[in-house]
């Protein structure tokens, strides 16, 4: 235990922290794109040690499955397939740092006053029943609301990427 | 109804796979080399000259005409004619090649040289299993090597062979009747007029 | 009665006990991650192994069904192939092209390889034989089988190659269209066993009424989910006919046209692995994972069955590469879009019904009706604009 901290958690935090600094600093996009990744893999180790094994599992199915490589197909098709030549740091970055700071403030405080009075009281144990049963009967309206969302998604993408075979034939 | 040409194909592809252990027609593979598979007469591969007789020198047909030398597109033969002269397969004294090289390593085997030759003395072998590591003239082949006999040549391509002899015997038949004739006549001419008078000598095997 | 003898017990469970016996030399605390590593080393023995194996009797397999022999000169029958194939990948130079991102050109097949060794983990070998019972066993095992596909982006992206890049994204676009047949389609076993643990599905399939087995694949959902599922995982591991990003005859190697030597091996591991944990799965889903088929045949190893179904299923799998041409990109997506999304969507309706109109004829016939409705249906409207008949050719004839 360091600072009352495990051993694995501590690991696990630098690895996330790490790949998600490297995300921002690093000059190559896919690099960038693939150290994201990183900092997904290990935000589900976090989950997965706090024994919310959907959680965790459903994090590496979405984030690593799936967001992931849309980020990477968005930066093929549009500019990433050269070598970038210009640094990507912009001239106001004390702004920028100071927004962060100031976002990193407000989770932070949000973080810390939401923990429980006393540590080291038992963990929920939900289990993939529970969440079944708590989706289908308290928040079938968040899930309507998402299905819905996504069914936009998909028709909007099919029809941003058909083929333009009706327009333009006016000749 | 969709799928059914899928299991169709399967069906197929399984009667392969079981009757490639009981019938031979499916599973057609020669295991070379320790199997072979006999040639067909029409094989061809490099040319060899042929001789009639034992004497690979003496009964060799070729009379170092170069036509096949010029005829071969790739330029492979390489002829060098002798200069004294051995008579041939009617009798006639005829000049005959001292070097006669083909590269197989350019020889294309298209037969021209085969077909051009008039003496039939150059015909298309079947062996191809020639590689060598002499890298500098294990495929460059000389006169003795291409001489084979009249015998290989009637194993290898039996029909042709048999053509190819009929049609001399014909030629070297029609020579001699003519020599006969001429023989006779020049014998009744001599005996006919006393005087003697120079009877014109026809020229054998014109 | 003969099948709960102990000798037949024990024979069943050998490995346990094996590693029962080897944990014993250890001291208590160290018990559980001495039985781990034993599992882990089964595995990493094992299932390579029957790589090998595969690699051989493919080759055979194959040549068989296409009227001549596989190798047969290393080896009696050829059978220490695969032996003369690891000395040449691991004795060949290993060239990474110059201009190559050097770093995620060599991570690409290690990802691959932890990848699909992973998803091994949650996978029933036999009775009391898995070295990961996760309460969410196949939510693990997908969310694994999504990391795949990053590394294939992975290695097309890193070789600077047009040919390995169009090879990748073609993949990737393939398994990321075939992940929601695969997803819908194991999901039904999970609604009838009620639970995502790999262990329990097998253990609800492990009924028998009469002689025969409560399989799921004898029910008319678990019919057409084990279908789709084996259409899915086929196309989840780039296997013909499905192997169109790494045609041979079409993109050179498609995204590892640029990988040699061992990198190359891995490739070909990650794959066949991958090949034998997804049909490992489709048999703990549907065919009942280590079960015997008859309640008379019980007595034979639960894991002699599960590694003789797999061999029926690797057999199946080198019948259909024997078989079926190359499908097109294009016919790929349409397959997975408009032919398998709404199968595995009507199945899904088909199981809750099955679950809902309880015991009886009527849920079979309600089922296999829906089911081969649909199947005909969806198969004309796919096909009205497809006029296969006789070739005809315009000019040779």
């Amino acid at each position: 235990m360091i600072f009352g901290l495990s051993v694995v958690f501590v690991l696990t935090s630098i690895l996330t922290v790490a790949g998600a600094l490297a995300a921002a600093l690093l000059k190559n996009l896919v690099h960038c794109a693939l150290s994201l990744t990183v900092t997904f893999a290990g935000l589900a180790l976090l989950y997965l040690q706090l024994d919310a094994q959907f959680a965790g599992f459903s994090q590496i199915l979405v984030y690593i499955g799936a967001v992931a490589i849309l980020v990477v197909f968005a930066i093929l098709l549009t500019r990433g397939s050269g070598i970038p030549e210009y640094r990507s740091y912009s001239s106001s970055w004390l702004a920028g740092v100071a927004i962060a700071a100031g976002v990193f403030a407000l989770l932070a405080w949000a973080v810390v006053t939401s923990l429980p009075a006393s540590p080291a009281s038992a963990a929920p144990q939900v289990s993939v029943q529970q969440i079944g049963q708590a989706l289908m009967s308290g928040y079938v309206l968040p899930l309507e609301i998402v299905a819905v969302l996504l069914t936009v998604a998909l028709i909007g993408a099919v029809i941003v990427a058909m083929p333009e075979a009706s327009k333009g034939d006016a000749k | 109804m969709l799928g059914e040409g899928i299991l169709k194909g399967l069906g197929e592809t399984a009667k392969n796979f079981a009757g490639s252990f009981v019938s031979k027609e499916r599973l057609t593979t020669v295991q070379y080399p320790e199997e072979r598979v006999a040639p067909i007469e029409n094989t061809r591969d490099f040319p060899f000259l042929v001789y009639d007789g034992d004497d690979k020198l003496a009964g060799l047909r070729c009379v170092a005409c170069q036509i096949c030398e010029k005829e071969c597109p790739p330029k492979c033969i390489y002829i060098v004619k002798s200069t004294d002269k051995k008579p041939d397969f009617v009798g006639k004294p005829q000049i005959y090649p001292a070097r006669f090289d083909i590269d197989i390593s350019v020889c294309m085997s298209c037969q021209i040289c085969v077909e051009v030759c008039p003496f039939e003395a150059i015909k298309m072998d079947t062996e191809f299993e020639l590689s060598t590591t002499d890298r500098f003239g294990g495929l460059l082949f000389d006169r003795d090597h291409l001489a084979k006999s009249n015998e290989h040549y009637h194993r290898i391509h039996p029909t042709e062979a048999a053509e190819v002899d009929a049609r001399l015997a014909e030629e070297k038949a029609k020579v001699e009747a003519k020599a006969k004739a001429a023989a006779e006549a020049a014998a009744a001419k001599a005996a006919a007029t006393p005087v003697a008078k120079p009877a014109p000598v026809k020229e054998s095997g014109a | 009665m003969s099948q709960s003898s102990p000798f037949w017990t024990n024979f069943d469970q050998v490995f346990v006990l094996l590693r029962h016996w080897i944990e014993s030399f250890f001291p208590l605390w160290l018990q559980p991650a001495v039985g781990t590593v034993l599992g882990v080393v089964a595995i990493v023995a094992a299932f390579p192994g029957i790589f090998a194996l595969t690699t051989v009797l493919e080759r055979k397999g194959l040549g068989r069904m296409q009227n001549r022999l596989g190798p047969n000169r290393v080896g009696p029958l050829g059978i220490l192939q695969p032996v003369a194939d690891g000395i040449k990948s691991l004795t060949k130079e290993d060239i990474v092209p110059l201009t190559a991102d050097a770093a995620v050109h060599f991570l690409a097949p290690v990802v691959l390889v932890i990848a699909v060794f992973l998803g091994f983990a949650v996978l029933p070998i036999g009775r009391n034989m898995v070295l990961a019972n996760l309460d969410a066993g196949l939510l693990f095992f997908f969310a694994i089988g999504a990391s795949t596909e990053l590394s294939v982006f992975m290695a097309g992206w890193s070789s600077r190659n047009k040919y390995s890049l169009l090879g990748a994204m073609r993949a990737v676009a393939q398994m990321i269209s075939y992940e929601v047949p695969l997803l819908l389609s194991s999901v039904v076993a999970v609604m009838i066993a009620g639970s995502l643990s790999t262990v329990k599905i097998v253990e609800a399939q492990s009924g028998f009424t009469g002689i025969f087995p409560h399989w799921y694949v004898f029910t008319p959902w678990g019919f057409a989910g084990f279908a789709l599922f084996v259409v899915a995982a086929l196309a989840e591991t780039n296997r013909s006919p499905f192997d169109l990003p790494e045609g041979e005859s079409e993109l050179v190697a498609g995204y590892f046209t640029e990988y040699s030597g061992f990198k190359f091996a891995l490739f070909f591991l990650g794959e066949y692995l991958g090949m034998f944990s997804i049909a490992g799965f489709a048999i703990t889903l549907f065919l009942g994972g280590w079960g015997a088929p008859l309640s008379i045949l019980g007595f034979v190893p639960s894991w002699a069955w599960f590694f003789a179904k797999l061999f029926c299923a690797i057999a199946f799998f080198i019948w259909l590469r024997g078989t079926l041409p190359r499908l097109r990109q294009d016919q790929l997506m349409n397959f997975a879009w408009k032919f398998m999304l709404p199968m595995s969507l009507l199945n899904l309706l088909v199981a809750g019904a099955w679950r809902f109109l309880g015991e009886g004829w009527s849920r079979w016939v309600f089922g296999s009706a829906v089911l081969l409705l649909a199947y005909g249906l969806l198969g004309r409207v796919l096909m009205r604009h497809q006029h296969l008949g006789a070739r005809s050719y315009r000019y040779a004839d």
